[in-house]
């Protein structure tokens, strides 16, 4: 197997509306994902991340260029990618439980693997709230929920958006570990959307920064700081002065909300 | 009124509240003399022989005994104490207006006759034709049966169709609103010529009553759907047919209920209507039946077991829904 996991080509994506009304939300992105790698791409909002994330789960589809997954062009959703959506989305109706079943179930895979949902519970650290139902959990639980219920299908890639966004900051970190954990575990491919510097700098192994109108990569930096790392060390302090200083520049008017 | 910290003299007074209604309607049945010219006919039964007044005194000291039952079965928790002690004065009552009742229906015949008859006479119907009651009281819920079955069966099945598919609520929809302004027994001269048998006609009215309720709620509940959980589910493998069944039929599900409680309602009404014009069966054709003998006490007793029968069944709805639904426990109000 190829080194390269996905490959995006060239790829455009513009949203019209009916008053003509033209988005540029993606403008000639091309980038190679390693297999086994952490990558996050980091930018303010509207610089076309999600629109980016949903053409690589196959849920919508680019106007030019390509997508390939392991050499095959992505046409609509399969297994391969598991997909964190922004706010979770977990089923109301089902418990923790039934929710991270759900792919083996659709599958008709459960019977046989009903030894993973119960793992999976356990990676997560939710032993105990399994019959439990997403209002009656913590907002913290409910991602490890979704998380875990992207994982089950053991897909190649897993891709996260904003997975911590509406979390405070020590559920945050929380999280964090328990990802690179989860990665640990599953060997996934992730690719994950955050506009954290912190987050991005602390989990990745590559760091795509991207900027809006239209949404283009602007630069793509390596994260050469060995784990666990250490959020106050130099290497650390360095490499976020320098994200900082991109995402400034990168944007028309600085954003407020990355001077952390 | 305050129920916080109830104290124990107060549960025994509220006990001895709640039969001290009932005991006051045995004691007026037993010591009021029967003032007016009233026939009292006597039955045998069990081996021995009873009259009205001894089978009102019995269904009395029945109600007693339940509530005695309740009683020791609240005394355990607080919360059912605390609903013992609200219902008590109501339940009180409900005996004290058995009492005069009794006395204005039977023994004085004050109430206009023979439409108000004493709550003792009502219940000669059950020594008088008890079978015959029975039977139609079972094809009451006979009808019942099909006709909820048929009415929801139809009704969450066109939902969902009319929810998923635009062409099918493009088409579908306007027939569904106009028939939902329609009253179903309008279509009663119909359904009798039409149908093979009057059972069919009338299970075919209960589905159409049912029918605007259930079916709009329905698609209402598929076309909310959120975008998102169609997406998840689609990026954890479900095909095109668990989209339907595993995602937007269990969050229609709370809307689907609800259209159910409503076409419920309709339903009695059409089941009573279409029993009083034109069953061979029924509560409503024994109400018919009696009504042109002139016997309205046997209208009352038709109408307590169809009250009876009604609560039932709401109540067994309500705890299936309470089980389906039990997943919004804290989520809604
Ligand atoms: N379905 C859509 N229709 C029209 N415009 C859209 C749609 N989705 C996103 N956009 C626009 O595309 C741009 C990128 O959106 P998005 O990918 O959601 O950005 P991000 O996730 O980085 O915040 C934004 O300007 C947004 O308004
Ligand atoms: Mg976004």
């Amino acid at each position: 197997m190829s080194d390269i996991v996905l490959e995006i080509a060239g790829v455009n994506r513009i949203y019209s509306d009916d008053k003509e009304n033209v988005v540029e939300a993606l403008h000639d992105i091309s980038l190679s994902v390693r297999r086994g790698e952490f990558l996050t791409f980091i930018g303010s909002s509207g610089c076309g991340k999600t629109t980016l994330l949903r053409l690589i789960a196959g849920l919508d589809e680019p106007q030019s260029g390509k997508l390939l997954l392991d050499g095959k062009e992505i046409c609509g959703t399969d297994t391969n990618r598991g997909y964190v959506v922004q706010q979770g989305g977990l089923f109301p109706w089902l418990s923790v439980r039934d929710n991270i079943a759900y792919g083996l179930k659709v599958r008709g895979l459960y019977q046989k693997n009903k030894a993973d949902v119960v793992k999976y519970i356990g990676l997560i650290g939710l032993d105990g709230f399994e019959k439990s139902y997403p209002h009656q959990i913590s907002g913290g639980m409910a991602q490890r929920v979704a998380i875990a219920r992207a994982l089950i299908n053991n897909p190649e890639i897993l891709l996260l958006d904003e997975p911590m966004g509406a979390l405070d900051s020590f559920t945050r970190a929380d999280i964090q570990d328990k990802l690179l954990e989860l990665k640990g575990e599953s060997g996934a491919t992730m690719i994950l959307v955050t506009h954290d510097v912190d987050e991005a700098i602390y989990l990745s192994d590559r760091i795509v920064i991207m900027t809006p109108r239209p949404g283009r990569i602007n630069d793509v930096l390596n994260v050469a700081i060995p784990h666990p790392r250490h959020r106050g060390g130099v290497e650390f302090m360095a490499m976020r002065r320098d994200i900082l200083e991109k995402l400034n520049l990168a944007s028309a008017q600085p954003q407020p909300e990355y001077t952390i | 009124m305050k129920y916080k910290n109830l104290s124990a003299l107060r549960f025994v007074l509220s006990v001895a509240l709640t039969i001290a209604g009932f005991v006051s309607a045995i004691i007026v049945n037993a010591a009021v003399p029967q003032a007016a010219a009233v026939k009292i006919n006597r039955y045998e039964y069990f081996g021995g022989t009873l009259d009205f007044n001894i089978l009102y005194r019995y269904a009395a000291a029945g109600i007693i005994i339940l509530y005695l039952g309740l009683a020791v079965f609240a005394y355990f928790s607080e919360e059912r104490r605390v609903n013992y002690v609200k219902r008590a004065p109501f339940r009180f009552a409900l005996g004290v207006a058995l009492a005069l009742w009794d006395i204005l229906g039977t023994k004085y015949l004050l109430l206009p006759q023979p439409f108000f008859p004493g709550p003792a006479a009502i219940l000669e119907t059950f020594l008088n034709e008890p079978a015959f009651v029975l039977e139609n009281t079972l094809y009451s819920l006979k009808l019942y049966a099909a006709g909820f079955t048929a009415g929801v069966t139809f009704g969450v099945g066109t939902g969902i169709l009319i929810g998923w598919f635009p062409r099918v609520y493009y088409w579908v929809s306007p027939v569904l609103k106009i028939t939902g302004v329609i009253p179903a027994v309008a279509w009663m001269p119909f359904a009798l010529t039409l149908a093979p048998t009057p059972f069919t006609a009338a299970v075919f009215l209960m589905t159409m009553c049912a029918w605007f309720p259930i079916a709009s709620f329905t698609a209402q509940g598929v076309q909310s759907t959120a975008k998102v959980h169609f997406e998840v589910a689609k990026t954890l493998g479900a095909n095109t047919a668990q989209l339907v069944f595993r995602v937007a039929i269990p969050h229609a599900l709370p809307q689907i209920f609800g259209g159910i409680s409503m076409a419920n309602g309709f339903m009695f009404t059409t089941l009573v209507m279409s029993e009083m014009m034109g069953q061979p069966g029924g509560l409503g054709y024994y109400i018919q039946l009696s009504r042109v003998w002139s016997a309205y006490y046997k209208v009352f007793a038709a109408i307590i077991i169809m009250a009876a029968l009604f609560s039932i069944i709401l109540y067994i709805i309500g705890i299936v829904q309470n089980r389906a639904l039990r997943w919004q426990k804290g989520l809604v109000k």
